[in-house]
């Protein structure tokens, strides 16, 4: 299944609340203001370090551009445009919006 | 594969339609197919041609309607929060003794049975919303 998390770790728990619920293998994508749960060295940083072992995340690029922190993400998380995010819509059998 | 997309946030108040628009857009660059986008709660706000922004800003709206022109695609505004908001078509606003209609071209207005039979009829549905 694909999650999708919209919201800051720093503003909503959206982001905590998916990663204690997807199952295993499952592919997270951050969009909008979700980026910021990417962001390296963050209070949020290590609870998302310790999710990479469990799942895959993605983030989508133009939003991280368009936050200025495109170069400040933690290694490992895969950045894609909007062209990925329709490949893994299309990967995996579900997409589940955590709005 | 066939894609249902559902925006239910309003433009210029979330990124929730402009994100709706650009995995749309994308989607159809790839070869697949839009079977409907369907515009919930504040989210039919996207549907009235009255929408000026600046020029130097994208018109959301419009935006939508080229892109349904292009692609044929099937945008549907529900009606229940369409009247709460002020959106009707020309029978929607006989029907409720309106002097004026506002929705723009390529929308259309149904019910909410339209997103169950979308969600129905295609491979994947994917929700945009706050």
């Amino acid at each position: 299944m694909l999650h999708t998390v919209n919201k800051s770790p720093f503003e909503k728990n959206s982001l905590s609340s998916c990663l204690a619920h997807a199952k295993e293998g499952s592919a997270i994508l951050l969009i909008e203001d979700g980026v910021y749960g990417a962001l390296k060295g963050s209070k949020m940083a290590a609870e998302v370090q310790d999710a990479m072992g469990k799942f895959t995340l993605y983030a989508l690029g133009p939003d991280l551009k368009a936050r200025g922190i495109a170069d400040k993400i933690i290694d490992g998380v895969k950045v894609i445009d909007y062209a990925g995010f329709v490949d893994l819509a299309c990967e995996n059998d579900k997409v589940q919006s955590w709005l | 594969m066939k894609f249902t997309i559902q925006v239910s946030e309003g433009p210029y108040n979330h990124q929730a339609s402009d994100t709706a628009y650009q995995f749309a857009k994308a989607a159809l660059a790839k070869g697949h197919e839009i079977y409907r986008v369907f515009f919930y709660h504040d989210g039919v706000n996207n549907a009235t041609r009255l929408t000026t922004p600046p020029q130097d800003d994208r018109n959301v709206v419009n935006r939508w309607s080229a892109l349904a022109a292009e692609h044929n695609l099937d945008l549907v505004v529900c009606v229940a929060a369409a009247q709460r908001r002020g959106i009707a078509d020309a029978d929607e606003a006989k029907r409720n003794g309106k002097d004026a209609d506002n929705i723009a071209p390529g929308f259309r207005i149904s019910g909410l049975g339209q997103l169950i039979e979308g969600g129905i009829q295609s491979d994947r549905l994917v929700v945009f919303g706050d």
